[in-house]
């Protein structure tokens, strides 16, 4: 029930669950604030926060205080609050006075410093030339959170914030706050690391200079930077980016808010992997002589490959996409592989059986935000913790605020929310489609019941089987609702977590083998094209950044490779085209629920490097099978007229409702590889690509998060 | 105060033992399902009380009987400074140096056990019977100064009357707690000089005065019943 505030003289109707500073933010008022967090649970103990209700005899503490306790005056007139009368301001400056008194003056070699909330509100609210404490200030012990935290902890001002977030938020309650008064301490256990895949955005919630970056520790100042916005391409959930750059240097990478993707927190590897920009990259082409690769110009390298191209009959060619290309050198390899007559493309490189039919067959079609409705969980082969960390937060989130009943299918890992554990073995499904499994009477009794397959599903042998009888499952137990949104009352709870960026929309593309035809015997897909590089039947291959593949075992075919790091792909490469990173492209990326998002480019790429469309196109014309489009913007264009809601940018597709014949028709009834137990897609969170296994911060984390124990182990 | 960090040399392990593990579940039960947390502070009491102080074993034993993250318990542990995070002697001795301890001599006691135990507080004695530390008010600010020898306390002191105390545990003898100059709980010095009349405690005769009526004795605070009562949240709906 809405209730009549008088705030700064301002009328307005506040609904009764906000608190007080909510209320007055609505007033247009500003509250400062150091403790509150709106995404938090409420603490209360900074005291910024304060304001004048009229008749009361104290300020008030407006973020703990809820419209619902305020009671209007005798009179029955509306109560009244004050956010800059001197009452507040005298009381604030109180707070601030107290909070410098222990709090250090190393603003200059602070990394917080231009950024900081305590700096910023000291302008407002500090006593310049005014101080009547003489004594020492405290100092605290430093404490060690990890390979990305870099603790100054003299500088804490204990607002609880980054324990709230451990305990509620990343569900890794590995922080906490000992002793009391004066000698409270933020800290670790023992000197533990903070390992949560959430780790970096402590540093972001910190309105001091406790915790700030330790890879970015000293490098750089916030009104130096200038600040482009981009998508993360770590994983496939298209968590929204702003990359800052320096001179040509990516110096950081902080999330962006958008509700319906990352709220406003981002995984550590995407916050991370700015150093692997910089390192291992491929500035100049080069191309393999005598068994050596060395330099080349780009003609030269494009005649090598138009040589070999025209010495090799399409049907012995093959072309894979790897992980982190964007939609537009996706078509532009589709269509110059086409025009080729090239049957042997994939984009698959980690064996996921998924593709083909329409996009609800493999997006996540329920929406991030739609997790928030669910009530029932299937988790089958996906670790959503390292598969999507900020999806994983989501899905947590739903668990802490509703009904949310989780089990998964597939290795026991902590999640942070329990998940009853159905086993490794894939007969569970059977049981849970034909409904003899208690988890299946929960999900036939659960409103909106949703599925995850993840990539620890998909990628095996048995793939289109399991695939096949997740889709039952669905069908059965009411997975596949009715069209519209959760809002609307729709409901489609069926979804494929991918991990890969470039995935959805290589597969919107249709970037898979060509189907079998009477003329001829149909595309390999990756396993077929290793199998067949290895049997000397597929002669050349074209990478676009696909690195994650077995090319030890693949004899000897002409490999060419375009990408933008030396990493596995460029070590058995014969031609080597340098592209783009991310950051250094504008691009298109559909994350894993179809929603397509622009990343733009922050720096221009190194070296001779090019915008990998823009390298394609160019080869296109000396192989002689000229692309029809010379700027971003035609093909862009011609994208949009294949794919519309490519021209639909931030958007989600809204769910059409279902089709019998294709969701009886998904994946191929058979029999499981039932003696082998379900994986996991991701081996190592922290060096999944690239671009990850370049950057030393990455390698850092993996050393110290995952494998302290092996090293400990080593070291005795 | 100083930050309190853990001992930096603790033991291997530790156990409840059979009767103390009885008293944690007694605790442990007055708790509703699920919020068997609640009783972290009984049961790091009941472990102190067994092992003397609060180890890093313990900690992480009682985190698991209750099903905390060792933070949390850890958080506990290091905010009540009368969990004692180092070794004790066996009998520690709390010394109240509060206000009205400290007017009525407790610098002097303070003295004494500096004499008698150790320099500083915080520490066992020589011998390993003692130790002692400065605490905020024990509550007999009447008999003040006053110290608490595990769980007896002996008020009315002096310098030399502790040194007694301390002289006479150390010799193995329990002196009498309380008051040690022979008052009576806190009577005055040499019995009661008010409230002497036999008659005042004499049950047969009552209150001669008029007795309240009933408006002046239902006559409540303006405002009471306009005020809105919270709803009650349920605990910990976070973790």
């Amino acid at each position: 029930m809405p209730r009549k505030l008088i705030i700064d003289g301002k009328e307005i109707e506040a609904e009764d669950n906000l608190t007080l500073l909510q209320a007055c933010e609505q007033a247009g008022a500003e509250i400062p604030r150091f403790c509150y967090h709106e995404r938090l649970s409420v603490a209360g103990n900074c005291r910024m926060c304060l304001v004048e209700w009229v008749g009361a005899p104290k300020p008030q503490a407006s973020c703990s205080l809820q419209v619902k306790d305020i009671f209007p005056n005798k009179d029955g007139t509306p109560a009244r609050i004050n956010t800059d009368s001197p009452v507040v301001r005298k009381a604030r400056e109180g707070v601030m006075e107290f909070l410098l008194i222990n709090h250090p003056l190393d603003c200059p070699i602070c990394d917080q410093g231009g950024e900081c909330d305590l700096q910023d509100q000291a302008m407002g609210y500090g006593r310049a030339a005014f101080h009547r404490f003489h004594e020492n200030k405290r100092a605290v012990e430093d404490k060690y959170m990890g390979p990305l935290i870099k603790t100054q902890m003299t500088r804490c001002i204990q607002c609880t914030r980054c324990v709230r977030f451990a305990t509620e938020i990343a569900g890794v309650p590995d922080l906490g706050a000992t002793g009391r008064g004066e000698d409270m301490e933020i800290t670790t256990y023992l000197e533990k690391a903070f390992s949560s895949e959430l780790s970096g955005n402590v540093v972001d919630l910190c309105p001091v200079g406790a915790l700030t970056s330790k890879p970015y520790s000293y490098t750089s100042r916030p009104w130096e930077l200038k600040h482009t916005e981009s998508i993360d391409i770590m994983d496939a959930q298209g968590c929204n980016i702003r990359v800052d750059t320096r001179g040509r240097a990516v110096m950081r990478i902080l999330p962006r808010l958008n509700d319906d993707i990352n709220e406003e927190w981002l995984h550590d590897k995407g916050r991370h992997i700015w150093d692997g920009l910089g390192r291992q990259r491929l500035d100049r082409p080069y191309v393999r002589k005598n068994g050596k690769l060395v330099p080349a110009s780009w003609s030269d390298a494009f005649a090598v490959i138009a040589a070999r191209v025209k010495a090799t009959t399409p049907d012995r060619m093959a072309a894979i996409v790897g992980d982190l290309a964007a939609a537009e050198e996706i078509k532009a390899l589709k269509d110059l592989m086409t025009r080729l007559g090239v049957p042997h493309l994939d984009c698959r490189q980690d064996g996921a059986k998924i593709g083909g039919g329409p996009r609800p067959a493999y997006l996540f079609n329920t929406t991030i935000t739609g997790v928030e409705a669910a009530d029932a969980l299937l988790l089958i082969g996906c670790n959503p913790r390292w598969e999507a960390p900020v999806l994983n937060a989501r899905i947590r989130k739903a668990w802490l605020n509703g009904p949310l009943k989780i089990a998964s299918v597939g290795a026991p890992v902590d999640l942070t929310y329990p998940a009853e554990q159905l086993g490794t073995g894939v007969d569970v499904l059977n049981a849970l489609a034909d409904g003899s499994h208690p988890f299946a009477e929960v999900l036939r009794n659960a409103k909106r019941p949703m599925l995850i397959l993840g990539g620890g599903a998909l990628a095996r042998p048995d793939g289109a089987v399991i695939l096949h009888h997740a889709a039952r499952i669905a069908r059965e137990t009411g997975i596949i609702g009715p069209a519209g949104t959760p809002a609307e009352g729709g409901w489609i709870g069926f979804n494929v977590l991918h991990t890969a960026a470039s995935r959805v929309a290589a597969l919107d593309l249709g970037f898979l083998p060509a189907p079998a035809s009477e003329e001829s015997p149909g595309g390999r897909d990756v396993a077929g094209i290793v199998e067949g590089a290895q049997k000397g039947e597929i002669n050349f291959i074209y990478l676009l950044g696909a690195d994650e593949l077995p090319l030890e075992n693949m004899g000897r075919p002409f490999v060419v490779y375009q990408g933008s790091h030396g990493d596995t792909g460029a070590n058995y490469a014969d031609v080597i085209l340098p592209g783009a990173a991310f950051t250094e492209k504008d691009g298109l990326y559909a994350n894993f629920e179809g929603r397509v998002q622009e990343a733009q480019r922050a720096v221009f790429p190194p070296g001779e490097a090019r915008e990998d469309w823009a390298i394609l196109r160019a080869l296109s014309d000396v192989l002689g099978q000229k692309l029809p489009y010379d700027t971003l913007a035609d093909l862009r264009r011609a994208l949009v007229a294949d794919l519309p809601q490519y021209g639909r940018l931030g958007q989600v597709p809204v769910w059409e409702g279902a089709d019998p014949a294709v969701w009886n028709a998904l994946g191929t009834d058979g029999v499981f590889t039932a003696d082998v137990p379900m994986g996991q897609a991701i081996a190592d969170y922290y060096l999944t690509n690239p671009i990850a296994r370049a950057s030393k911060v990455m390698a850092d984390c993996s050393r110290e998060l995952l494998h302290s124990d092996e090293n400990k182990q080593a070291a005795e | 105060m100083t930050a309190r960090r853990l001992h930096e040399e603790q033991p291997a392990g530790f156990a409840f033992s059979e009767e103390n593990m009885a008293r944690v579940n007694q605790w442990i039960a007055k708790f509703p399902p699920g919020r068997q947390r609640s009783a972290v502070i009984s049961a790091l009491w009941i472990g102190q009380e067994q092992e003397g102080w609060v180890t890093k074993p313990m900690i992480e034993e009682v985190a698991k009987l209750l099903d905390m993250p060792y933070i949390r318990v850890l958080e506990v542990a290091t905010f009540y400074t009368m969990f004692h995070l180092k070794p004790v002697g066996r009998h520690h001795v709390q010394v109240c140096t509060t206000t009205p301890c400290w007017l009525r001599g407790s610098d002097d006691v303070v003295k004494a056990c500096k004499k008698h135990i150790s320099d500083k507080p915080h520490s066992v004695s020589a011998d390993g019977e003692f130790s002692w530390e400065e605490v905020e008010c024990l509550g007999a600010c009447v008999n003040a100064p006053m110290v608490l020898i595990n769980s007896d306390p002996y008020e009315d002191l002096t310098g030399e009357k502790t040194e007694e105390i301390l002289e006479a545990i150390r010799r193995g003898e329990t002196p009498k707690p309380g008051s040690q100059i022979g008052r009576h709980a806190s009577e005055p010095e040499g019995g009661p000089t008010t409230l002497t009349e036999r008659a005042l405690y004499d049950p047969t005769l009552r209150h001669s005065g008029p007795s309240l009526s009933d408006d002046e004795a239902k006559n409540v605070t303006p405002g009471v019943e306009q005020r809105e009562a919270p709803t009650q949240k349920p605990p910990g709906a976070a973790t």
